[in-house]
């Protein structure tokens, strides 16, 4: 029912800038959709656009199978949620909660249920009578959020709601969101955010964006396992994902390449045999890499120049000859290891990646 | 330790500073209103500090006609008191204006004709002669008398009412009180329109309202007039009217209503019109629930600049209203008292207090909204 559809949307200011391109996205009824990206790279633009409050410079927008480019963000059963709160300062908690339907003209007792029911969901009920500056932060972002909840929307839109809330309460509102979607599973919540893990936690589907464009949509799984660029690959996961330059040096059902370390590894990934001798770039993600047995043949060799120990893992920084950034590996737990030790690393092959020139994944389901 | 010291003397310093100006700007109010409640014979004579203490007073009283001498033990006497109702104590007195000061009080002064006047401390005087006095006009007493502090609203009751000042109250009152109000509702109208509203030309609009602010009214003020009677023409309106004074203030009035509310309101943060713009409010809603009531430190602080400039004003009130009763404002009848009551400082000094009085309960009714931060709560 609530679907909501983008074709070919696209945002361009008065001075010919463009900084959306293209976006092509279908969201069905009912997941949770998280807009993730670097900042400046459009994600709260797009948000905007949906909610009506930026306007839509090429392309459609389907909220309902409707076209709603120029509907007013009111009229599009939408409801949004600030980053600042947005609350309104000089009103209660009870009217900020109740102004939506007190323009819409709803009956009182109406207005009054729904305003008690949110904020027993939201456990506002004690606060109702009290301003926005008498509230603690996650408070307000609460009345924010029933104010959301009382318009009954189609669609929920966050703009990093959590970003201005201090660690502790930003995990516990993260939860909360979480179960406000369960109790709510029909409603489609589109969600911002430049912190992965809020987006791996809570999303159904990520959309990661970069530079106005869509770079990977998928489960947080999907993107974390099989990213489809470069950019995913490093932006998803932390730290880093290591992305070695390398050559191919054969292709087939199994590709070699030829690292600029030096050595050669088989990864179990389809080429076709155009792109032999190409330039390709590997990558391993930091936790996929182990020190390896006498026996093993390493993929990686090099010297440990840094190691940052946080408890639970232990993170290199290992120079490898031939190569000009260090290649990171995290270990599980504490190790051994000292500084300048020399280190030989293996991986599973199923783990590692392998991009083209144009750093898009040669995996292709 | 340096440091605290150094911040401690600069306190000191600042302290001193605010302890000068406050006694700066307040003396001459004081004086000001001290001046206005005295009596106005004390008033004439010393200053207002000088207000607690008795005062020494020179002053004349002519005595009781001869016609009401009565005879006694063979004298013709004529009693009273030249203190009449009022306290004091007589020092000295004397017959004449050259020689006011010859006896001291309870002497016995030979007049002519063998007539003797003795005046006693407490104002009783007695006149006695051993003929019968002729004449119709009493005997000039002239003494010299301490007389405690009075105080009186006398001078109120008669600049307000002799002297018009209560009549042209109203008429300042009629005037400002529009012209105050006028400015600023239209004025908050365009400043949320040239803040949040897109529509083309904004950038100029705003240009031109802060290029108005440098004109001088004096320059525009007798084209406008003209005009203004012209259109009144047509529409049978009179060319002095103070429909016509309330233009006038509310036309010089708005460039800088608009240019300082439109700041206040582009400040408010979009954040929240977005939202209640997302919420279903029209343009008119967002600027009557939430821009209005957040704006009120901005309204109310150009609420006081406008009133005090119009209560003030002469110059516009002469050229657009008239001269008479029911159109004369106050600076135009303090004025007028000014060339035809300049000796009279208790009704100068009165009429000064009654026009300062309003002010003052405006700025002190409407300051705490200048210091009150609405904003508190709404965004972190």
């Amino acid at each position: 029912m609530a679907d909501v559809k983008l074709t070919n949307v696209k945002k361009v200011y008065a001075n010919q800038v463009e900084v959306m391109r293209d976006i092509n996205l279908d969201i069905k009824q009912g997941e949770f959709i998280v807009f993730v990206g670097p900042s400046g790279c459009g994600k709260s633009t797009l948000l905007r656009m949906i909610s009506g409050l930026e306007e839509i410079s090429g392309g459609t927008l389907e909220i309902d199978g409707q076209v709603v480019n120029d509907i007013p963000p009111s009229l599009r059963g939408i409801a949004m949620v600030f980053q600042s709160y947005a609350l309104y300062p000089h009103m209660t908690v009870y009217d900020n909660m109740a102004f939506s339907l007190q323009i819409a003209k709803v009956a009182k007792d109406d207005i009054d249920q729904q305003v008690r029911k949110a904020a027993e969901m939201l456990q506002l009920t004690p606060y109702l009578d009290r301003l926005p500056k008498a509230l603690s932060g996650g408070q307000r972002q609460r009345v924010a959020i029933g104010r959301a909840i009382v318009r009954r929307p189609k669609v929920f839109l966050f703009d990093e709601p959590l970003s201005n809330l201090d660690a502790a309460l930003r995990v516990a509102t993260r939860m909360e969101i979480a179960n406000l979607k369960e109790s709510m599973p029909d409603s489609t919540m589109i969600y911002v955010t430049h912190d992965q893990v809020e987006a791996m936690t809570l999303a159904d589907r990520i959309v990661l964006l970069s530079a106005g464009n869509i770079e990977q949509v998928g489960s947080p799984l999907a993107l974390y396992e099989r990213p489809e660029n470069v950019f995913v690959a490093k932006f998803i996961g932390a730290p880093a994902m290591n992305i070695i330059p390398c050559t191919v040096q054969s292709t087939g059902d199994h590709t070699e390449v030829s690292l600029s370390s030096g050595q050669a590894v088989t990864l179990p990934i389809k080429t076709a045999s155009s792109e032999q001798g190409k330039p390709a770039h590997f990558g391993v993600r930091p936790e996929h890499l182990d020190i390896a047995g006498d026996g093993d043949a390493a993929i990686l060799e090099g010297e440990v120049s840094f190691i940052e120990s946080l408890g639970e893992a232990t993170l290199l920084y290992i120079a490898v000859p031939g190569m000009d950034d260090m290649v990171i590996a995290k270990q599980i737990g504490t190790i051994p290891t000292q500084r300048g030790d020399k280190v030989r690393l293996v991986a599973n092959p199923e783990r590692l990646h392998l991009f083209d020139e144009n750093e898009q994944s040669y995996r292709t389901e | 330790m340096v440091i605290s010291k150094k911040g401690s003397a600069l306190t000191a310093v600042v302290h001193l500073t605010v302890l000068f100006l406050v006694v700066m700007w307040t003396i001459p109010t004081a004086g000001l209103f001290i001046s206005s409640i005295r009596d106005k014979d004390q008033l004439s004579t010393s200053g207002w500090w000088t207000a607690l203490s008795t005062s020494e007073q020179r002053l004349v009283e002519r005595a009781a006609s001869p016609e009401s001498q009565t005879q006694e033990n063979g004298l013709w006497v004529i009693r009273g008191n030249v203190l009449g109702d009022s306290e004091g104590e007589v020092t000295r007195f004397g017959s004449s204006s050259l020689k006011p000061e010859d006896f001291a009080a309870g002497e016995t002064a030979e007049l002519r004709r063998g007539i003797r006047l003795q005046v006693m401390a407490n104002g009783d005087y007695e006149i006695s002669s051993e003929t019968e006095m002729q004449g119709r006009r009493g005997q000039r007493i002239f003494y010299t008398a301490e007389v405690p502090p009075r105080f009186t609203l006398d001078n109120y009751r008669e600049v307000l009412g002799a002297e018009g000042l209560g009549k042209s109250f109203i008429n300042s009152l009629t005037v400002t009180i529009p012209a105050t109000i006028i400015p600023i509702l239209i004025a908050a109208f365009a400043a949320y329109a040239l803040a949040w509203m897109k529509f083309p030309g904004r950038g100029l609009l705003i240009a031109a309202v802060v290029g108005l602010l440098v004109v001088p009214l004096q320059m525009s003020l007798i084209p406008l007039l003209k005009s203004y009677n012209v259109i009144g023409e047509f529409f049978g309106v009179g060319a002095k009217t103070y429909v016509g004074i309330w233009l006038a203030h509310t036309g010089f009035g708005l460039p800088l209503a608009i240019y300082l509310l439109r700041n206040y309101i582009a400040g408010l943060p979009g954040e929240i019109i977005e939202s209640a713009r997302v919420d279903g409010a029209s343009d008119f809603d967002i600027f009557r629930k939430i821009i209005l009531p957040l704006s009120f430190p901005a309204l109310a602080s150009f609420a006081i600049f406008q009133f005090l400039w119009v209560w003030n004003d002469l110059l516009i009130a002469m050229v657009f209203l008239g001269n008479n009763e029911d159109q004369l404002v106050m600076t135009g009848q303090l004025r007028e008292l000014l060339g035809s009551r300049g000796g009279n400082w208790e009704i100068l000094t009165a009429s000064a207090f009654i026009t300062i009085i309003i002010p003052l309960c405006v700025f002190f009714g409407l300051q705490r909204y200048l210091v009150r931060g609405l904003l508190a709560g709404s965004v972190k």
